[in-house]
């Protein structure tokens, strides 16, 4: 079918041939036709979301969960740039995502017109690429290129920048698919020779793990699952970063927890006496290798990943593998099969392991007087995860807590900001999350200060019925800041207490949540159970001990084998070297 | 006391091919900028017919893991082709051009045009009291043209940024 259509109708037409089911968006003045073309649109559903972040975030937490790419949907100006926040947070986390922002006239780019912001300019370095469409007949080839770059390759976002006047201009449009351009063609398949001697690595190796990442997340469970395959084979243990939680199941006994910063002694001991670290969608972060000079010693290292500016960027590797986590995944299984190689003996190895755990990292002093936090993310966990819950977190030390104590099984059910570390994250990609999965439970465990950050989203659940849970773990301080402080700056905690706190309770209540508070251990499960039971939107302020802190914890500066541990000496001051270490 | 370290860097040649679309420059200027990473010059130009196609050449100073992570970010980028390190894969040929005015009389005009010849620098403006010298060459050249006529009376100086080819019938 071949006719003439509006711009707006035109981007509406292509996102559902794409197969976008949400939009998560904020109308505006240079959105305007947009909307209109949206009005009684039974096809694709609009989340109205209180804050641009929100919708950002939102996005990000439907495509963690879903796989598929989120889509925005901003005005101009104000729209675009709160919405900024949330997109260099897709790009970081490398989580695909759609943004599409209204822009003034093309007649008026330029002048400082109202609402006017350089948008393209402003997102250049966020996003994974950007357009501003000039022309109705580009939008719907831009739309297709958009949708396969956020997705393809290393995904991440995409902003298209759509000026009123475009969005009301008509061109032919066809229900064909857009011709496309062939220009963007990531590599997927590692190459041949690289593969078999990742292989021969592996065989041979003493003291091998595999360290992955969330990019076996974005590759799809069918990674994850081939991980467990090759782990099977090979019987190496296996650590994850933050943000790779759940591609490898947390009950295995070959299991070794979070590794980094505040990663499991057994984790980052086995990573730092390795003679073979195979990592597989992980990028290397600062917050995983502590100190670079002392990360990983005397290990070989091969690094499988689809970007190949991820190779050798902090640390250098002996065999880069470019390519797509599962796809390479399954070159090595089937390359160990081919080879006839055996698992190697690693009891030795293994013994090692079982006397790191043995240290027991993540031991919290119990009290009876007050919950600790530790413990009220353990009974959440054991209370919920029968309904294999989707967690979302902010940033802080909840989300810390959260990644170690809460456990997970599978893939696409941890929805954390990583790279970025955006407070606010958690509440509008819960929000997300549900709108995806609408029978699952999810829960954005949270913490005082956070969960401020994008408050207004309880609105958006109460809208649109998710039955979204926000579980506050609240010590009246920004927990993580008021721990830096403690171990770094002699306890002068400078702006860290979080003062004038709203009664959580009855601000969930006016926004039609049902508020629940723990204030006491003996609270503790029937509270989680209320919360679990109640069958819509629940705000949980769990009251925990004030001046818990996060360990193990590797500080600034210092190399995998200085972990601090509870009960170690930790006050003190640390030299300028350290401090100006993020 | 912390001090910022400094670290061992070597000068590479860079040839990008992109697309020619909007804010592709501000994009590969952005991304150097972004990262920490040095430009000395940078020159572009369309060099299709069709005008949809740009030859960008870069100058950069940086530790060899920099200049590899520069490729690497470079080549990341949707709207770029193709990256050669022309410093990696030559022997390659660089040239730049140099539009040098000199003012004077007398004897210090006849010293700066015979110099002028000596350096195959063609005269493109002439005034009783002036000239425009124009130069190609290798930037060490230019340097040592630009130094003489300091002596012989420089009023300014104008120069493109290089751009550099790899030597041999074959495209790098």
């Amino acid at each position: 079918m071949n006719s003439e259509r509006s711009g707006a109708e035109i981007l509406v037409e292509s996102l559902v041939a794409k197969g976008v089911e949400f939009v998560f968006g904020y109308p505006g003045g240079a959105v305007l036709p947009i909307y209109d073309a949206l009005f009684g649109e039974e096809r694709i559903r609009h989340i109205l979301v209180r804050h641009e972040a929100g919708a950002a975030h939102a996005a990000e937490g439907y495509a963690r969960a879903t796989g598929k790419p989120g889509v925005v949907l901003v005005t101009s100006g104000p729209g675009a740039t709160n919405a900024v926040t949330g997109i260099a947070d897709a790009f970081m986390d490398s989580i695909p995502m759609v943004v599409i922002t209204g822009q003034v006239p093309t007649g008026l780019i330029g002048t400082d017109a109202f609402q006017e912001a350089d948008t393209v300019g402003i997102t250049r370095h966020c996003t994974k690429h950007n357009y501003l469409v000039k022309d109705p007949a580009q939008l719907a080839a831009t739309i297709d290129e958009a949708f396969r770059i956020a997705t393809e390759g290393r995904p991440g976002p995409v902003v298209i920048d759509i000026p009123k006047d475009v969005q009301i201009a008509t061109a032919p449009w066809s229900s064909n698919a857009p011709q496309q351009r062939n220009r963007y063609n990531p590599q997927t398949e590692g190459g041949a020779k690289e593969i078999a001697t990742a292989v021969e690595m592996i065989a041979n190796a003493k003291a091998p793990v595999f360290y992955t990442g969330g990019g076996v997340i974005n590759s799809g469970p069918e990674a994850a699952r081939l991980l467990c395959e090759l782990q099977a084979l090979t019987g190496a243990p296996v650590t994850s970063t933050l943000m790779g939680l759940g591609a490898f199941p947390a009950d295995h006994p070959a299991w070794l927890g979070m590794l980094g910063m505040h990663g499991t002694y057994e984790a980052n001991m086995t990573m730092n006496r390795a003679d073979l670290v195979v990592c597989i969608g992980a990028r290397f972060d600062d917050r995983v290798t502590g100190r670079l000079d002392a990360f990983a010693p005397n290990s070989k290292k091969i690094h499988i990943d689809i970007d190949r500016a991820s190779i050798n960027k902090t640390v250098r590797v002996d065999l880069p593998v470019i390519g797509d986590c599962g796809k390479v995944l399954a070159q090595l299984i089937d390359g160990w099969l081919e080879q006839g190689h055996k698992a190697r003996d690693l009891t030795e190895w293994h013994a090692r392991i079982d006397g790191w755990r043995a240290r027991q990292s993540l031991a919290y002093p119990r009290k009876s007087s007050e919950i600790m936090p530790q413990l009220a993310i353990e009974r959440l966990y054991e209370l919920t995860k029968h309904r294999e819950p989707i967690i979302s977190t902010e940033v802080g030390q909840h989300q810390m807590w959260a990644a170690q104590h809460f456990h997970f099984m599978k893939p696409n059910k941890w929805l954390t900001s990583g790279g970025l570390g955006t407070m606010g994250y958690g509440l509008p990609a819960a929000i997300g999350a549900q709108a995806g999965f609408p029978d699952a439970l999810v829960i954005d465990i949270a913490g005082d200060a956070s969960i401020q950050m994008n408050i207004q989203e309880l609105g958006t659940a109460t809208q649109y019925r998710l039955p979204v849970k926000v579980f506050v773990l609240n010590n009246e301080w920004m927990g993580m800041v008021r721990q830096w402080q403690e171990l770094t700056y002699e306890s002068r905690f400078s702006n860290s207490y979080s003062d004038s706190l709203p009664d959580f309770v009855k601000l969930a209540e006016a926004y039609g949540w049902k508020g629940i508070r723990i204030s006491d251990l003996s609270e503790l499960d029937a509270g989680i159970q209320a919360m679990i039971d109640h069958d819509g939107p629940v705000f949980v302020d769990c009251l925990v001990s004030k001046e818990a802190n996060c360990f193990p914890m590797i500080p600034s500066g210092a190399a995998h084998t200085e972990m601090l541990l509870y009960g170690d000496e930790v006050s003190g001051v640390m030299d300028d070297e350290a401090k100006a270490l993020v | 006391m912390m001090h910022i370290p400094t670290e061992a860097s070597e000068r590479h040649v860079l040839t990008i091919m992109v697309d020619n679309e909007a804010g592709i420059l501000a994009k590969i200027a952005g991304l150097f900028t972004a990262r920490g990473y040095n430009i000395d010059s940078l020159t572009v130009a369309d060099i299709t017919d069709g005008h949809d196609v740009s030859r960008i050449t870069i100058v950069t100073h940086g530790p060899p893991e920099i200049i590899d992570q520069i490729r690497a970010q470079l080549e990341r980028l949707v709207p770029v082709h193709k990256v050669t390190d022309l410093t990696e894969v030559g022997p390659y040929v660089e040239r730049e051009l140099a539009l040098v005015k000199v003012s004077g009389k007398g004897e210090n005009r006849v010293e700066a045009l015979r110099l002028a010849d000596v350096f195959r620098a063609k005269v493109v403006d002439t005034t009783t009291s002036s000239f425009i010298f124009e130069l190609t060459g290798a930037p060490d050249k230019i340097n040592s043209f630009v130094t003489l006529m300091k002596e012989l009376g420089l009023v300014e100086v104008g120069r493109t940024g290089i751009v550099g080819m790899v030597r041999g019938a074959s495209v790098a």
